[in-house]
């Protein structure tokens, strides 16, 4: 187990400095200078190349990434700025803000738990919803649950995130008025307790777990229905053990493999679904954060949102695949 | 030519289910192909008639927009002010609220879904031509995914080796990447270089292009993964073997026996791709990355709807409903072409 987990950070780190390198050339060596960027209208000549010297434009590309990524390696940060004007940027350095001048890690931190937050109550909401559909409409297959359940999560995989938002937003927000329009100080769990708290995430939850649930649903039932047809189903079955014991011992752990897999891989999509709810539901969290670095041509922000999610989608993996490992011992030896 | 392609197309595994059934006709409609076989499966099927049509209406739509719109006289980006009988459309004091039709959307038998707040430029015609926008910026994404997606998973699959470790690795990296998120980011990106390099102004024909670009680069991995797996079980079959010993090359043996095989899964996977890239591309453009104005876009229509959410709820409900049966309509007819073309995967 030791070894398998060695052998998957030493992969994750190679991943992440391909995806880093891949990033960091694309975004800078974009012919529209950098430099134009911060100076905006007020750039010359003389504008430009001081910018260049301030932010080290001018050094060749390699030495630029190999700074930056000095910055996120090194336990010290890396010195910023222009000489005189040298500062100390803290581990792990992404850089300053071409807008605003502050530290990016600085913002991604105030930003991430708006969207842990939100990504987990999603998941949570999905797995369980899913996986319970799943099993019910497998378990009496043919049956009206079963064709509610299949129907629905057609219908759900079809609801683009943006319509079944505002769908949701519209119902309860504007026209039943049951839940307050949001509010971001109600993000704070801590602050504003839980009632307001719930009132604040419920339907970003429900928003970003449509999708999921809907596939979750389908995956479950698939799987569920070939396992219950296995030979071993039948020995269990045979050997007199209950229903339940069958159903939830032997069928449904074995059918449940494969969704933690695909739980991995969904990571990273639900990054992306969160960038689309928290503008829905104004919610200040990393997607709102990267959309309005985008939208501000900002650098060092977009790409240290990209290498953040990226790290975060990483290490993700990595957990779903040890966890996958202890279910299941044939992955440790392949 | 075919050195018995069409014979060997598709080995039908999934008969079982389907024999019972078909016992009775058996006796006529004996030697049909494969392929002949799913069509007459799909014809049967009430859901993907249905959906077939619904696409079909979509697709004439989009290809007839300019046609339609001249039927209702409202250019999409004309900026109406006044009815035919010369009183105001909007509500000037009221932050250009439109007067009258069903809440508050200005629908009139003039403009039949109404206009646009504060601009009145007419939603009919606006959602008219954000088909054309959706279907082309999916088609084309959809396209280059494909293509790449075929031509990796099958190298992948068929020289095996460090190719296919290499190549498999990157399929993993791009399955793992929150790529709305790279994409987001990077089509401002490339539609600067795309500036720079063609010479050509940041306009929404380049924006199309671009989009086009980017959701067919970040899209074609798992595409390929399956295209991998079943290149791996094509190679070691018995007619490919005849044909390499008679000294047929790789490319023969790729694209003229593996990737006629092929040609059931790639069906199945590029309608199921069509939906996702009308969705990410509404939604890019719903974010402010995307289709720019004036050009009329779905995703850019929710998004200048959503401000107006309280006081004219149907100018968000076209552009959504639009989105949604588009989509769900190419979802259902993929489902079902899978269904026809492999009834042992069933509807799961």
């Amino acid at each position: 187990m030791g070894r398998y987990l060695i052998r998957r950070l030493i992969q994750a780190v190679f991943v992440l400095l391909v995806i880093s390198a891949i990033t960091f050339f694309l975004f800078w060596a974009t012919p529209a200078n950098p430099a134009l960027l911060i100076c905006g209208r007020n750039c010359n000549a003389e504008t430009v190349a001081q910018v260049n010297a301030t932010y080290g434009f001018d050094k060749p590309l390699v030495v630029q990434y190999g700074q930056y990524m000095q910055g996120l390696v090194s336990p010290g940060g890396r010195t910023i700025g222009s000489e005189g004007n040298e500062r100390n940027c803290a581990w792990p350095c992404f850089g300053e803000s071409y807008q605003n001048g502050i530290p990016v890690w600085n913002s991604i931190k105030d930003a991430f738990p708006a969207t842990l937050w939100l990504a987990l109550g999603a998941a949570v909401l999905w797995l369980l919803s899913g996986v319970m559909l799943g099993l019910i409409a497998a378990l009496r297959k043919g049956k009206f649950i079963d064709k509610f359940s299949v129907g629905l999560a057609l219908f759900g995989v079809s609801f683009p995130t943006i319509v079944f938002g505002y769908l949701l937003l519209f119902l309860f927000i504007v026209k039943l008025k049951w839940i307050p329009f949001p509010d971001t100080a109600n993000a704070a769990l801590f602050t504003v307790g839980p009632v307001k708290w719930l009132q604040f995430y419920i339907l970003p939850w429900i928003t970003l777990a449509l999708v999921f649930a809907a596939l979750y649903t389908r995956i479950t039932r698939a799987n569920m229905i070939d396992t219950m047809n296995e030979d071993y189903i039948r020995t269990a079955r045979a050997k007199g053990l209950g229903e339940r014991t069958v159903v939830f011992k032997h069928g449904l752990r074995s059918a449940l493999t494969p969704i933690v897999t695909i739980f991995g891989l969904d990571v990273g999509g639900l990054l992306g679904g969160a960038v689309i709810t928290e503008q829905i539901f104004s919610i200040t969290g990393l997607g709102k954060f990267s959309i309005d670095s985008v939208l501000s041509n900002d650098l060092p922000a977009i790409m240290g949102v990209v290498l953040f999610a990226a790290i975060f989608v990483v290490l993700a993996n990595i957990v779903v695949d040890v966890l996958y490992a202890v279910i299941d011992p044939r992955v440790r030896l392949s | 030519m075919t050195l018995g392609v069409s014979e060997t197309q598709s080995p039908d595994e999934g008969l079982p289910t389907d024999a019972l059934v078909e016992t009775a006709e058996a006796k006529e409609i004996e030697g049909r192909s494969p392929g002949e076989i799913a069509w007459a499966r799909l014809r049967r099927d009430k859901i993907a008639i249905a959906s077939a049509i619904v696409i079909l209406l979509i697709i004439l739509v989009a290809l007839f927009a300019p046609l339609i719109v001249k039927l209702n006289g409202f250019p999409p980006d004309q900026f109406n002010k006044l009815n035919a009988n010369g009183d105001p459309l909007l509500n000037t004091r009221d932050g250009g609220i439109p007067i009258g039709g069903l809440w508050g959307s200005g629908t009139s038998s003039e403009h039949w879904l109404g206009v646009e707040p504060q601009n009145g430029r007419d939603v009919f015609s606006r959602l008219v031509y954000g088909t054309r926008v959706s279907l082309l910026v999916a088609l084309g994404g959809t396209i280059i995914a494909v293509v790449l997606g075929t031509v990796i998973g099958m190298v992948s699959g068929y020289f095996g080796g460090w190719v296919d470790t290499l190549l498999s690795r990157l399929m993993d990296i791009m399955l793992s990447f929150p790529s709305l998120l790279f994409v987001m980011a990077l089509t401002p990106v490339v539609a600067s270089r795309g500036q720079d390099l063609l010479g050509i102004p940041d306009d929404n024909k380049l924006r199309m292009g671009v989009l086009m670009f980017v959701l067919g680069f970040f899209g074609w991995a798992y595409l390929a993964r399956i295209v991998r797996g079943q290149t791996l079980s094509l190679r070691e079959r018995e007619f490919v073997e005849a044909a390499r010993s008679l000294g047929a090359g790789p490319n023969y043996v790729l694209f003229r026996q593996v990737l006629p095989n092929l040609l059931p899964t790639l069906l199945v996977y590029t309608t199921l791709l069509l939906p996702t890239n009308i969705t990410a591309e509404a939604a890019l453009s719903f974010l402010g990355v995307g289709i720019k104005e004036p050009t009329a876009s779905w995703g850019r229509m929710i998004a200048d709807a959503s401000a107006w959410i309280e006081s004219n709820p149907l100018y968000l409900f076209f552009p959504g409903t639009a989105l949604f049966i588009t989509v769900l309509a190419f979802n259902l007819l993929g489902d079902s072409v899978r269904d026809a073309l492999d009834p042992r995967a069933g509807r799961s």
